[in-house]
């Protein structure tokens, strides 16, 4: 091989290396930072593994919503009307938050089936409805969810 | 009947665009001189006819006329009036023909300032933007028409702008992010009219500095307008959330921050060329993207428009047809942006490409991280997510390298510089850079801190080799001030720009790690300590704004005993729709922010709220301040004003434009 061309044979082993650890490495951060979400359904029918990260989404039960009067602990449920979901938060919940409003919460699952959230997210448009809470009513399938999924995006 | 006016202004707009598409173009293709001059008279059409659309569509929002479609959808009779001349792009439509105004104000500026450069590439440039400006103005008249009336009947009064926009951030951050993404249409045009000419020499390199520069400076002064917004607006103290709509300005504004240092190393050595071209591509891409995971709805984020899947076809097209189509004409042309590879491993061209590929490679990986749910989805029907410590556990990283690059480039010279010489300039700075690391911050926090002390080295090195740079350039004049004066403006703009780095570098590093927050119950009279500082919640009052009412709680700040003052965070009610919403209240300061938001009111009169104390927040936005200013005033150098200076000086000949050529 001509010298030259050994160097542009070294250029380009050194770019493949290169870009392939690059590859390598992103898609293993991305692996590793990835949460799933699951539909109040899937959890409570225990598709979950205690203590996995996940993201869960529904709609608040109404009447499930709970706060301590001496704490910053809240509790309700979320639901896909077919199975609800109890979850427990420490905190101030978003502005939006309130029963019969998607939302979306990032936790786990304790062995009872309590979520413990870390974080709780209600959408700033109340108009709309994020991915996963339609994704979690249009996989329960039932009229309600139906009839909710239209409600909201008639308006 | 005024909303109709505004449609066929629009209309109007769309056939001098389809115009400017076509004529310019071919004119410059067969040197008809009568075709290229249509191009700045057809600019300044199109900037007139959607002014006035936009004029229309604000007059509709002024005089709330509720049977426009997106004013009852977007305002309210009780809206403030600033409130109600911005609802204007509080929704898709109107913030698109908002966008698209945007360029029409940078064809304007295009074709006003471009007096220097020949007929031929001016011509291009604008029949360039005016493809763009064409699909731009068909996809809303397609997709998004914001003069779509309610008939027959028109709700009485409007639905109200979402109470979380209703705020200065709203009226400040969207336009100017629109003027930085849509400024690089033009640096994208540019290189496409080059592509189209055949001619990528040094000079198309310096025409397009000046607008990459300022369309940089104005983006990264739109990122940092949104960052502070949602700093104090989404109520948990964040800056930065790697939000998939957050991402796209930051893709667009690293692909752009290469471009800007590329563009330098193809104007003053003529290497790189190819290189340059497909980051103008890139960043142009970046802009477009954005605006297609913003309107399409394919991701979940707080910055959605409701969603419409027609849009993110339509844009997905537009995306397709401009930069496929440049990416074509750039395989085509390829072969003629060789360059004379005139330089060797140690020099200032290869930090300079170190610099981009760091750059390039980290907007990829967050590109890669904001796409990957999506391409997730539509191959296992699975949601997922991709959290902030994916986005750190890249970024991060690659910034550090960059930032030791960042100290060596400028020091080094072109196309030769000899190791020795490279480390004799640095390696003192090397040491007092790692002593003031090690040192500083264990003199103020009493104990000893990675990330802290890794901000700090990385910070002064960055200061100091800008300084040593300084210092290098100025030592073989006879007086400072003479020196000082000689070097050109883009010079002290570098320098400027770079301690931006340093300083929001400081200001991320210390924000990330030492921010403390606490969240409490505390009844009147209660007290809660954060750090030195304690917070006593002196009770509530009922409020009553124009068109919300809410509760405001006293609470007032002491450290070390020493009075800070009293802050009332607030909750309000907004009437129109019934939507709740916090506001905080900021103590800010040059060291540190303290930062309280309201809960609600629990049984006994005791509220539930946070308390945050930020140390250094404020830097993170200095910052970007520094950068944009050294990004203008690089962009305002001598040396890109010389040809347009010519006609006036015509009469005091030669003599002055001798001194007027560029120094290097």
């Amino acid at each position: 091989m001509k010298r030259h061309r050994k160097r542009k044979l070294t250029v380009i082993i050194f770019i493949a290396l290169g870009l392939s650890a690059t590859v390598g490495l992103t898609l293993f951060a991305l692996g590793q930072n990835m949460n799933m979400f699951y539909t109040p359904s899937q959890v409570a029918l225990g598709e979950v593994g205690v203590g996995q990260r996940f993201r869960i989404g529904g709609m608040v039960k109404e009447g499930s919503f709970f706060s301590a009067p001496d704490s910053l602990k809240v509790k309700f449920e979320t639901t896909d009307y077919v199975h609800a979901v109890p979850i427990e938060y420490e905190g101030i919940l978003p502005d939006l938050f309130r029963e019969g409003q998607g939302i979306v919460a990032e936790g786990s699952v304790d062995d009872k089936g309590v979520f413990s959230a870390s974080r709780v997210l209600a959408k700033h448009d109340e108009n709309y409805m994020s991915q996963e809470v339609k994704a979690a009513l249009d996989a329960a399938g039932t009229d309600e969810a139906i009839q909710i999924l239209q409600e909201r995006s008639s308006k | 009947m005024i909303p109709e006016l505004g449609q066929i202004s629009l209309i109007l707009a769309l056939c001098l665009s389809i115009l400017l598409s076509t004529l310019p173009i071919v004119g410059a293709a067969k040197d008809n001189f009568i075709w290229m001059n249509l191009a700045r008279p057809l600019s300044a059409g199109i900037f007139v006819f959607l002014g006035l659309s936009l004029g229309i569509l604000a007059h509709a929002f002024v005089t709330d006329d509720f049977s426009v479609q997106i004013v009852a959808a977007q305002s309210n009779s009780l809206l403030p009036m600033r409130y109600k001349l911005t609802a204007l792009w509080g929704g898709h439509e109107g913030s698109f023909l908002l966008w698209t105004f945007m360029l029409a104000g940078w064809m304007l500026l295009v074709s006003i300032y471009s007096k220097s450069m020949p007929l031929q590439f001016v011509a291009r440039v604008l029949g360039v933007l005016g493809i763009l400006c064409v699909c731009y103005i068909l996809f809303m008249l397609a997709t998004s028409n914001p003069f779509a009336r309610i008939v027959p009947l028109p709700p009485l009064d409007g639905s109200d702008l979402n109470t979380a926009l209703q705020d200065f951030g709203f009226i400040v951050h969207p336009p100017t992010l629109y003027m930085g993404y849509v400024g690089f249409s033009v640096v994208f045009a540019f290189a496409i009219a080059a592509l189209l000419s055949g001619k990528l020499d040094s000079a198309w390199a310096r025409w397009s500095r000046p607008w990459a520069n300022i369309a940089w400076a104005i983006l990264t002064i739109g990122i940092a307008l949104g960052s502070w917004w949602a700093y104090y607006e989404l109520g948990w103290g964040g800056w930065w959330a790697w939000d998939p709509v957050e991402n796209p300005p930051l893709i667009t504004w690293l692909f752009g921050t290469a471009l800007i240092h590329s563009l330098a190393v193809t104007e003053k050595r003529g290497v790189f060329k190819s290189w340059t071209v497909l980051l103008a591509i890139l960043a142009f891409a970046g802009s477009l993207l954005g605006t297609f995971i913003t309107r399409s709805g394919l991701l979940t984020s707080v910055h959605a428009f409701a969603s419409d899947p027609t849009r993110g076809v339509f844009i997905l097209g537009i995306l397709g047809l401009t930069v496929g189509g440049a990416l074509l004409l750039y395989a085509i042309r390829a072969p003629l942006m060789k360059s004379e590879l005139g330089f060797t491993l140690v020099s200032r061209e290869i930090f300079l490409l170190v610099n981009n590929v760091l750059l390039v490679v980290s907007a990829a990986s967050i590109f890669l991280g904001t796409l990957f749910p999506m391409v997730y989805q539509a191959l296992t029907d699975d949601l997922i997510s991709i959290g902030p410590p994916y986005f750190n556990a890249i970024f991060v990283p690659l910034m550090i390298i960059l930032f030791v690059f960042l100290g060596i480039g400028p020091i080094s010279r072109w196309k030769r510089t000899s190791t020795e010489y490279l480390v004799k300039q640095v390696s003192k700075i090397a040491v007092a850079s790692l002593f003031i690391g090690l040192v500083l911050p264990l003199l103020v926090l009493l104990e000893f801190s990675v990330a802290a002390t890794v901000c700090v080295i990385l910070a002064s090195w960055i200061v100091l080799t800008m300084f040593k740079d300084l210092r290098n350039k100025v030592a073989n004049k006879s007086l400072l001030w003479i020196g000082l004066r000689s070097l050109p403006r883009s010079y002290y703009g570098m320098l400027l720009a770079h301690i931006g780095v340093a300083v929001m570098l400081i200001g991320v590093g210390l924000t990330t790690y030492f921010s403390s927050e606490r969240s409490v119950l505390l009844g009147p009279g209660e007290e809660v300590e954060l750090g030195s500082y304690a917070f006593m919640f002196n009770g509530h009052e009922e409020i009553r704004g124009p068109n919300y009412i809410g509760e405001r709680a006293n609470i007032s700040v002491t450290k070390n005993d020493s009075d800070l003052g009293t802050l009332f965070p607030e909750r309000r009610i907004y009437l129109a729709t019934g939507t709740p919403s916090t506001e905080m209240a900021i103590d800010a300061g040059f060291l540190r922010d303290l930062f309280i938001t309201l809960g609600e009111e629990k049984e006994g009169g005791s509220w539930s709220m946070t308390v945050y104390v930020k140390p250094f927040v404020r830097w993170i936005w200095l910052g970007a301040i520094f950068m944009a200013l050294g990004g203008s005033i690089a962009a305002v150098d001598k040396r890109y004003r010389v040809l347009r200076r010519r006609k006036p000086e015509k009469k005091k000949k030669e003599a002055s434009e001798v001194a007027l050529q560029p120094a290097s």
